[in-house]
Formats: C-alpha cells, structure tokens, sequence
C-alpha cells in the first residue's frame, strides 16, 4: 500500500509563546503512517490528543516540531496549503456549525465554489456527493429541518464534492442518536470500500472502531498502541488501565476467558459474540 | 402520589401554516416521586418537546399537566414558579453560562426565586459541591473552567434552585466516557441525597439502562411505551423498528434467545450479562 500521510516525531503544545517550560504538551513524539485508501480509528479519551492531531492533517495546527507529509506536501509549507487542503477534508462534531447555506445543494457546493470550479462541473460533484450520502432527494430542502445525522451527511457531502483523497472525520457521530449513527458510519464505510477515500475517524466509539482498518488508541499525546481492530481490542487490560472502553461483546468474552470458559481470545462484534457462546453453552 | 402527570398532551408546532407539524399526539403518563425515569426515542420523536411542555416553556394545544396535583396552566401569570419546581438541563448548557464569575452564575437562579442572599450562599455551596466543582473554583470566571466542568456549573445553577423534578436533555453530549460518567455518577448521588425526580432525556441506552427506573419511550410524537427498564429492552426487536438501539449486551442476549438457548433477555450491563452466561454454563453442564 501507498503512504499517503507520515508523521514524524511531531510535538504540539497549545500556548507556544508562554515561558512556562512545564506547559504540557497536547502532542508529545508521534509517529504513524497512514496508507492512501486505509481506513483507520483514532480512539481514546478527552485531552488524550486524537483531535488536536486531526487538526494537523490538514495544517489547521502546525507542529511545534517534527513533520507532518501528506502525498509529498509538507503541512508547513504555505505556499501549497490550497492544495493540501483540497487532497484533506475534515468533518466536525457538531453539524449545525458546518452548515453555512440555506438549502441543502447550496450548502455542498459552497467548498467547491471556494476552489474556483466551473459552474457544470460542481453541479455535476454536487450532484454525485449527496448521491453518495443518499440524500439526493433533499437537494433543495432547507439545511435546519433536517435531522442531526442528515445534516452529518450534507456535511459529508460538501467535502466529497471537493473530491478529497483523505476525508477526517473528528467524533462525526457524538451529537447524533442511534439512527444517525449508523447512517453517518455506513456512508463513511461506503466511501472508503466503493470510492477508496482514505478515512481517518476519531471516535469515542469502540463500535465504530472495530469497523476499521486500523485501530490506534492515543493516552496523553502519544500513541498508546496501533494494530488491526483484533490485536488492539485483545489487549482488554491495558486499555482499561488506560481507561478506554471495549465493546460489550468483547468485554465478555474477555471475562468469561480470564475466568477459565473456553472462549476465543478476541471477538469484536455481536455476532461473533453469540458463536463463541453458543459453542460454550452447547 | 404522582408528582407529575401529563394528560392527552397535544402540542402542534407552526399550526395553520404549511409547516405544521404535531410534535406530542395524545400523550398521558404518570411520573410518581422520587423515580428516576429515562426518555429515549430518535431524533424528532417529541422528547424534547415534551420535556418544554412538562416545565411550562410551551403550553400545550390540549391536555394537562398536573404537577403535586394542580394543572400548571391554571394560573398562566404564576408559570414561572412551575419553572422553579421543574428544573431543566438544555442540551449543551455551558451556552448559556453568562455571568462574571461560577458563583454569580450557580446564584442567579435561585436569586430570581426571591430567597435571602445566606440560603442563596447556602445552596450555591450545596449545588456546587454536588456537580464537584472546588470552592476556589466559584470566584474564577465560568469562561476559564474546562467543557466538562462549564456542564457541570451549568447544571449547579438548576440544582440550586432545588427543583422537586430535575429534567436533564442530553446532558453528556460530546463528553467522552471519563467526563460522561463522571458526571452521571454525581447526577446519582444528588438523586440518592435529594431523593426528587428525575427525568433523563439520552440517546446512549447503556447510561439509560443502567440508571433508570422505568423508561419513557417516544416515537412519532407519541407514548411508544412506559415501563420497567427491564421490560422495555427486553423488547429489542421492536425498539429497532422505531429507530432506537438496545444496549450491545441485551442484544447478544436476545440473539442467544433466537438461537434457543434461555439467556435472561432483561440482562442490562456487562457484569449481568457475565453472571447469566456462568450460571447457563452451570445449568448447561448439569452441576
């Protein structure tokens, strides 16, 4: 797989001017790559870094020291910001604040317009983007009478259309109810699989987690450990010392394991949840 | 006695235009003291409405609400008392801390009440030390607190006022699970101390089912349902229906079910859960 982002030893603090030395730092020696068409979960608690972090893919923060390389563009460097951003989208918690116009197709085409694209060419990507997050019917709907994770979804289509090759997404379902969840997860998820869009979610939820590629939970600025969804979540104990949740499904199984039943080391859904039982209880 | 009672609530949003909408359709319920009561439904299922209505900020199309047996609506001039007694929690409710300092800010509710500034000073105090905020922490200005501890100020200033129901909407929206449980731990142990009311308005069904009584299920407006937490997620499939999610733990156990194995479908948390697979693998192996 092609490396599409790599961060290297980058250190941030907030309050870079205060002379206080001890001002902790929100970031503290990270290094990770990030493959082009991965979709990778950054989890892990408030003030653990993760969002401080996503705001440097797409140069919104500049690192203290250390770099950060999307597709051979320096985040730094000033002079191709334009262009960085357009190859790295980024999605915010709280949907009514995304949402700048008064009707929903307005609203997706207000970041193409920003990048100077002619105007059948955005109606095509307009067109195609709220498509892509099935909500092509509400194209000429007023943005505020929608719900929490269709206004999600118009945010999401905003930045499809400018046809990002790296879409983050910063606790994308953390105001939003059950329903919305999953709508906003199963859109992100068709992205990466159907248009090979490289995502990078931060989340709270384990759930949404161990959909990814890759799983990389950060504890105080570092990264407290990276792997596929299984090797993380096997790993109950030290994510409990650091205090992060696992999935139910995986925490029984880790107790009824650590107890002795014969149970496989790791599941990370329901259903492999209900196999492992009723192998036990057969 | 209930403490709080709606009757064949109605309430229509923009009526006579081209938007309207009902929000509450013939809504009746009971709400006795000291219960703590869940309100679950999807986004637009009139939990929001409903919880305006049950503190006099919208006054329904018909219908009562009975609060300590007297209809809220029965003098309109004196509702503002009724906001007193039924305290709310907005969604996102560090948006409208305002004053110069927390202190000021926790004292501006029950100042409003008309109490003498000791009990103010008292209950300032009391309500502060409840949601865990330090008493140097009152003089600073509520701009300079953290997220979690702007919430928690902001929810110090409704429990001031020692309301007999205390209505929270969404009040750990956007914390994560540290901040989300630390705070729903001191909304419990106020609840134990005070023993009032409470109403809690959540989209998270783990938080709901491990801490309320009974639960309030809307959907389209309407009662979907009214019932022992227990009951009302053992009822899984038809929760989906409506939109909502049952905890992950209940869900694996209702699969267990359909795979027809006895699991205890009322199981709510992982703990439970754990017990009920040890005690099948007892009854499984014959011992």
């Amino acid at each position: 797989m092609k490396e599409f982002i790599s961060v290297n030893n980058v250190y941030f603090k907030y309050d870079q001017e205060s002379d206080d030395v001890k001002a902790p730092y929100a970031l503290s020696g990270i290094n990770m790559t990030i493959n082009k068409g991965e979709f990778v979960a950054i989890v892990g608690h408030n003030g653990s870094g993760k969002s401080t972090l996503a705001k440097h893919f797409n140069s919104l923060y500049l690192p203290e020291s250390g770099d950060i390389v999307v597709d051979g563009i320096n985040t730094k460097d000033d002079d191709r910001l334009f262009e960085l951003r357009t190859k790295v989208g980024l999605v915010l918690q709280n949907p009514d604040n995304q949402i700048v116009a008064g009707v929903v197709e307005e609203d997706v085409a207000f970041g193409c317009e920003n990048l100077g694209i002619p105007p059948e060419e955005i109606r095509k990507r307009v067109d195609n983007a709220l498509r892509a997050v099935d909500m092509y019917e509400y194209r000429l709907h007023s943005p505020d009478k929608l719900s929490g994770g269709q206004k999600q979804r118009i945010a999401i289509a905003g930045i499809i259309a400018m046809e990002p090759e790296c879409i983050v997404l910063d606790e994308p379902t953390a105001m939003l109810d059950p329903q919305g969840r999953d709508e906003v997860i199963s859109t992100i998820t068709d992205l990466n699989k159907k248009m090979g869009i490289t995502i990078i979610l931060i989340t709270h939820y384990m759930e949404e987690a161990v959909l990814s590629d890759r799983v990389i939970a950060m504890d105080s600025g570092k990264v407290l450990i990276s792997g596929t969804p299984r090797e993380v979540f096997s790993q109950v104990s030290l994510l409990k010392q650091h205090r992060l949740d696992v999935p139910q499904a995986t925490d029984l199984i880790y107790r009824l394991r650590s107890c002795g039943y014969d149970v496989p080391e790791c599941v990370l859904s329901e259903e492999e949840c209900v196999e492992a039982l009723v192998r036990l209880l057969k | 006695m209930s403490i709080i009672k709606a009757e064949n609530l109605r309430f229509v949003y923009s009526p006579g235009t081209s938007f309207e909408k009902t929000a509450i359709d013939d809504v009746s319920f009971e709400i006795e003291e000291g219960e703590f009561v869940g309100v679950i439904g999807h986004t637009g299922s009139g939990k929001s409405t409903l919880v305006q209505l049950l503190n006099g900020l919208l006054r329904p199309d018909e219908g009562r609400i009975i609060l300590n047996g007297k209809d809220i609506w029965e003098k309109p001039k004196k509702i503002r008392e009724i906001r007193f007694k039924v305290g709310m929690v907005f969604q996102y409710p560090e948006y409208q801390l305002f004053e110069e300092t927390v202190y000021k800010d926790i004292a501006y509710g029950p100042g409003n009440m008309g109490l003498d500034n000791e009990e103010i000073d008292k209950r300032v105090r009391e309500a502060a030390s409840f949601v865990g905020l330090r008493d140097d922490q009152l003089e600073v200005s509520p701009f300079e607190l953290s997220g979690g501890e702007k919430r928690r100020a902001a929810i110090a200033g409704v429990i001031a006022m020692d309301p007999d129901v205390l209505i929270l909407d969404e009040p750990t929206a956007g914390l994560d699970p540290l901040g989300r449980d630390a705070l729903l731990s001191r909304i419990v142990d106020y609840h134990n101390v005070r023993k009032n009311t409470v109403l809690l308005v959540s989209h998270s069904m783990e938080d709901i089912a491990r801490l309320a009584d009974r639960i309030l299920v809307m959907s389209h407006g309407k009662k979907y349902m009214l019932d022992d937490s227990e009951k009302v997620f053992s009822k899984g499939r038809e929760l989906e229906e409506i939109g909502l999610r049952v905890p992950q733990i209940t869900k694996i156990m209702l699969m267990l079910k359909e795979r027809g194995i006895s699991a205890d479908t009322s199981v709510l948390t992982v703990e439970h859960g754990f017990n009920e697979i040890v005690n099948l693998t007892g009854t499984a192996k014959g011992v």
